[in-house]
């Protein structure tokens, strides 16, 4: 935990949306470091492709933007770089892959063609050489028989192998830090496998950070270090992996554990209900209230909880949660 | 335990039906709404104008070619002395009437050879495509020509001609429409609640096919405008009633003499048209789902 | 089918097969035909839960959709509660159909954005009125009720409501006819997490209140686990492994089967690391020029010779467990009969 590839402080992003402007992000921090993985969980809507938008400079022009904080690259600060700058970064120093294996490739042009565009863009490399690494980009990736099917388009593949493709292009510059914005929630369950081991065994290899954005609790366990619970844009949880699922502190957290129907090492006959999170999240009208935004749904809030709004409690080294009632509770 | 989806509602909005979101859509389009007034003002022209100038056009009330303005003749008189003014406001219904019902023609054949062929599949589509394929390649005002000089100059002839050639739009967009609403799980929802074919296409799959059929019926009345102006110009019209283009037509020898004899009726037919037009871009603005909630 | 125990079976499906034309490669292509359905059988008892599972192109969905006869079966049949469907006029369905009713998977598709939430419910009464003069539909108000939706909220329109109102819409319009059979086609796998368990309890509440009989197909494992009482596991249009829910997880005997238990990942820190990864690598094979033999062969860390050749059967290897699996169940090697590609 020296050396933080990327630190986000403090950051806030606001939309305007129809009824007015709502903090999407608000007061979010968080490192990644080398070679680590760090989770973003929560519902959609949530804010976690947002902050991915953010680190990545891609918030919708005019629609959202930062208005505090800062997201550093070793010491450069992209929350107020230029554009130009933020363009060569892109897919250089910070990859991405995204949920929509079918349509995140563009479907006129060869995935050789599309893999070694991105070569020559950031990396200057000839024709020929980009080409050669294109294959060998797609050898490292675990597609079959590279060399020939590196003049295949995206739609003689299958979804894991555009996927596939999608982590060579992203990985093609070597960058530092690598976001996956549910990178597998399109894709079969033993695809889904076969990805994750790839993305673990190039992360050894190549050092990346990876910043992965799920709601599958399975998934975070399977694949992160670190994780952060988000809700309403806010952080409601965040540290150790196996601290949080083996002894999550906000309620939030609990449910989102325990309402999903996880296969056990056991099966019982008597199968109890599901744990219920009561309710949908709230709509961005009501984000940046000052108050637990959980405390609707929440069968633990009482009146400081709507009239206040928590502070991270910190429960151990690095495990903390945004909750009135953490300190209490067991 | 049944009352937990009432934690589900955070705001209870009002029954809102999507036609009244695209009206208020509607009205927030400026140009849309210039169109509606100037079509408001054609048409009560056309419905009141007679009433209150009851000149009859077809009546020599002053010499020829008196420019407008001259002897109390506000657009002055054609070629035979007739007064303008009368032709215009008389002929805006025929043209008014002949545009729309035309309109409404295409629009029933072609929303139901595209709602057919959209939906069953198989030789039904086969055939119904030839057909629509034939109808589309025919030289349309030529076509046109051929069935009022064979069936006669009556106006329901002249509808029935615009109608006949102009459908095949509508029957393409109408088929896009169904083939892509009835892969949606609603409509298999609807067949597995016992809704008979009839049932599917009319009262689920056509309703929610009706938004840019709605906008193309619109810019079809504006081009049946023009084609019968078309036909009449060419004398191709019946001889019984007063229609601009028959005024553009008749008077087209002396438009050196006369200029405003064929201009004005000119004018009329482009500011109806324009005007439809405006309404068509504001309806597709209002009804295009994808446009919506920006 | 746990055993000859258990009689009253309410939906037997026999040798149900749905083949596909297709043109492949443009105008000019040759036609090939797509087995998305081959040959499957199942029963499924009243009061109970049978799941489909099984990956994108498996062929549980066209299941559904055939069982329901929403799409023509090419070969089988479909018993319910002793009718045959396959057999019936398109009148003689719609009497059926309000015995058997469908859930959707996507609750933003699935309802008709022209209709208001309780004409969406009463759809299927209107639609069958005329054939069921016997029974008068549940009224809206007590199926909004049953659902989980306030009656105030009966006039207002689908896009008005959350991912999960919708999903409650659309129950209840399958329970308005009052069926014996709800299928259930990935009624969850759209909706969020949190969602997701309020849905799942409600269909469970709602099978013990009413005697329902759900067919229910996911591809979410956790899910399946949850809802059912047996599992068909579907490989390429073929059922590889049918039994109970507790065998099927704690004894699974299909190595596909195995292989998409050990995928799952675990959130139970005991689970981890137990199955870790008897992970089939690669790719389901071309599903309309599967090989001979098993389709499974390519991928299967258990394959023999025969399996390349021969055609696997559902065999019994435990009372109610059934696989198809030369590897696991010797008795299937005796059938060979290898349908041509």
């Amino acid at each position: 935990m020296t050396d933080p590839v990327l630190r986000i402080e403090n950051l806030t992003v606001e939309i305007r949306t129809r009824t007015g402007v709502a903090p999407v992000i608000d007061d979010l921090s968080f490192r990644v470091d080398t070679g680590r993985t760090l989770a973003l969980v929560g519902e959609s809507g949530c804010g976690k492709s947002m902050t991915a938008l953010a680190i990545m400079g891609l918030l919708p022009r005019g629609i959202g933007r930062i208005v505090r904080g800062s997201i550093l690259l070793g010491a450069e600060d992209l929350a107020t770089t230029s554009p130009a700058r933020m363009r060569s970064i892109r897919g250089n120093e910070i990859g991405m892959i995204f949920q929509e294996p079918m349509t995140s490739l563009n479907p006129v042009y060869s995935v050789g063609e599309q893999i070694s565009e991105v070569l020559r863009a950031h990396q200057g490399m000839g024709r020929k050489a980009a080409w050669s690494m294109a294959i060998e980009l797609l050898d490292a990736v675990h597609i079959p028989n590279p060399s020939l099917r590196v003049s295949d388009y995206p739609f003689q593949m299958s979804g894991g192998q555009r996927q596939r493709v999608m982590i060579a292009i992203a990985l093609a510059c070597r960058p530092r830090v690598l976001i996956a914005d549910e990178p597998t929630t399109a894709l079969d369950v033993t695809v889904q496998a076969q990805i994750f081991d790839l993305l673990k065994d190039l992360q050894r290899d190549t050092g990346t950070a990876i910043i992965l954005i799920t709601h599958d609790m399975g998934a975070v366990t399977e694949m992160a270090d670190e994780m952060i619970v988000m809700y309403a844009g806010r952080m409601a949880e965040a540290g150790p992996v196996e601290a949080v699922i083996s002894r999550p502190r906000h309620p939030y957290t609990r449910g989102l554990i325990s309402c999903v129907p996880h296969l056990g090492a056991i099966v019982d006959d008597d199968r109890p209900l599901l744990t219920e999170i009561p309710g949908i999240v709230p709509g961005l009208g009501q984000f940046g209230q000052d108050r637990c935004l959980f405390a609707s749904r929440c069968e633990l809030s009482d009146s400081h909880c709507r009239s206040a709004r928590p502070a991270a409690y910190a429960i151990t080294d690095g495990h903390s949660a945004a909750c009135w009632q953490a300190g209490g509770a067991a | 335990m049944t009352d937990m989806a009432n934690h589900d509602a955070t705001t209870t909005p009002r029954p809102r039906h999507p036609a009244v979101e695209a009206f208020e859509m509607f009205t927030r389009n400026l140009s849309a709404i210039v169109g509606l007034v100037l079509l408001m003002l054609i048409i009560l022209g056309a419905f009141l104008g007679p009433m209150l100038y009851p000149t009859d056009p077809f009546e020599m009330v002053w010499a020829p070619f008196t420019p407008p303005g001259q002897e109390g003749f506000l657009l002055g008189t054609d070629y035979l002395g007739r007064d303008l003014l009368a032709a215009l406001l008389n002929g805006a219904r025929v043209t008014l009437l002949v545009g729309a019902s035309a309109a409404l023609l295409s629009v029933c054949i072609g929303v139901t050879v595209g709602a057919l062929s959209g939906y069953y599949s198989g030789f039904v589509e086969e055939a119904l495509m030839r057909v629509t394929e034939f109808f589309q390649v025919l030289p349309t005002l030529l076509f046109c020509m051929v069935i009022v000089a064979l069936f006669g100059t009556s106006l329901h002839m002249i509808v029935l001609a615009i109608g006949v050639v102009s459908w095949t739009g509508v029957a393409r967009i109408a088929r896009s429409e169904v083939m892509r609403i009835k892969q949606l799980e609603y409509v298999l929802a609807a067949r597995a609640s016992g809704a008979t074919h009839s049932q599917i296409i009319l009262f689920t799959i056509l309703p929610n096919a009706m938004p840019p059929i709605i906008v193309q019926a619109t810019l079809m009345v504006g081009s049946a405008i023009l084609f019968e102006a078309s036909l009449s110009f060419l004398g191709l019209t019946d001889p019984n009633v007063v229609s601009w283009g028959q005024v553009i037509g008749a008077n087209r020898q002396y438009i050196l003499d006369s200029s405003f004899a064929v201009t004005i009726p000119g004018l009329a037919i482009f500011v109806t048209v324009l005007a439809i037009s405006l309404i068509g871009d504001g309806l597709n603005d209002a009804l295009n789902p994808k446009l919506r909630r920006r | 089918m746990t055993g000859p125990e258990c009689r009253d079976v309410l939906l037997g499906v026999r040798n149900l097969s749905v083949h596909f034309r297709l043109r492949r490669g443009g105008l000019f292509g040759s036609r090939v035909t797509l087995r998305a359905v081959d040959d499957i059988s199942f029963d499924v008892r009243r009061g109970s839960t049978l799941a489909i599972v099984g990956e994108s192109g498996s062929g549980k969905t066209t299941t559904a959709l055939a069982v329901a006869r929403l799409i023509e079966p090419s070969a089988g049949q479909v018993m319910l509660a002793g009718h045959d469907l396959s057999t019936l006029d398109d009148a003689g369905l719609r009497r059926c159909r309000a015995e058997m009713q469908f859930i959707f998977q996507d609750p933003y598709s699935s309802l008709n954005p022209r209709l208001r939430a309780e004409d969406i419910v009463r759809e299927p009464l209107r639609n069958l009125a005329a054939n069921r003069q016997d029974r008068t539909g549940e009224g809206v108000e007590s199926l909004f009720q049953a659902v989980g939706l306030r009656p105030e909220q009966r006039r207002l329109f689908p896009h008005q409501f959350s991912g999960g109102q919708r999903q409650r819409i659309g129950i209840a319009r399958a329970l308005a006819s009052n069926p014996s059979l709800i299928i259930c086609d990935e009624p969850v796998s759209a909706l969020d997490v949190a969602v997701q368990a309020q849905i799942l309890n409600l269909l469970r509440r709602l099978q013990a209140e009413r005697d329902l009989t759900f067919l229910f197909i996911s591809h979410d494992l956790g899910v399946v686990q949850y809802m059912c009482d047996d599992v068909a596991v579907m490989y390429m249009g073929k059922i590889v492994e049918l039994a109970a829910r507790r065998d099927l997880f704690e004894s699974p005997r299909h190595p596909y089967t195995q292989s998409l238990l050990s995928a799952v990942p675990a959130v139970d820190p005991s689970r981890r690391g137990l199955a870790r990864r008897a992970l089939v690598q690669g790719d389901p094979s071309d599903p309309v020029n599967p090989p001979r033999g098993c389709r499974f062969a390519s991928r299967c860390p258990m394959v023999r010779d025969i399996c390349r050749t021969a055609e696997p059967r559902l065999t019994e290897v435990s009372p109610g467990h059934k696989v198809s699996c030369f590897a696991v169940a010797p008795g299937s090697e005796a059938v060979t009969a290898c349908s041509p590609a």
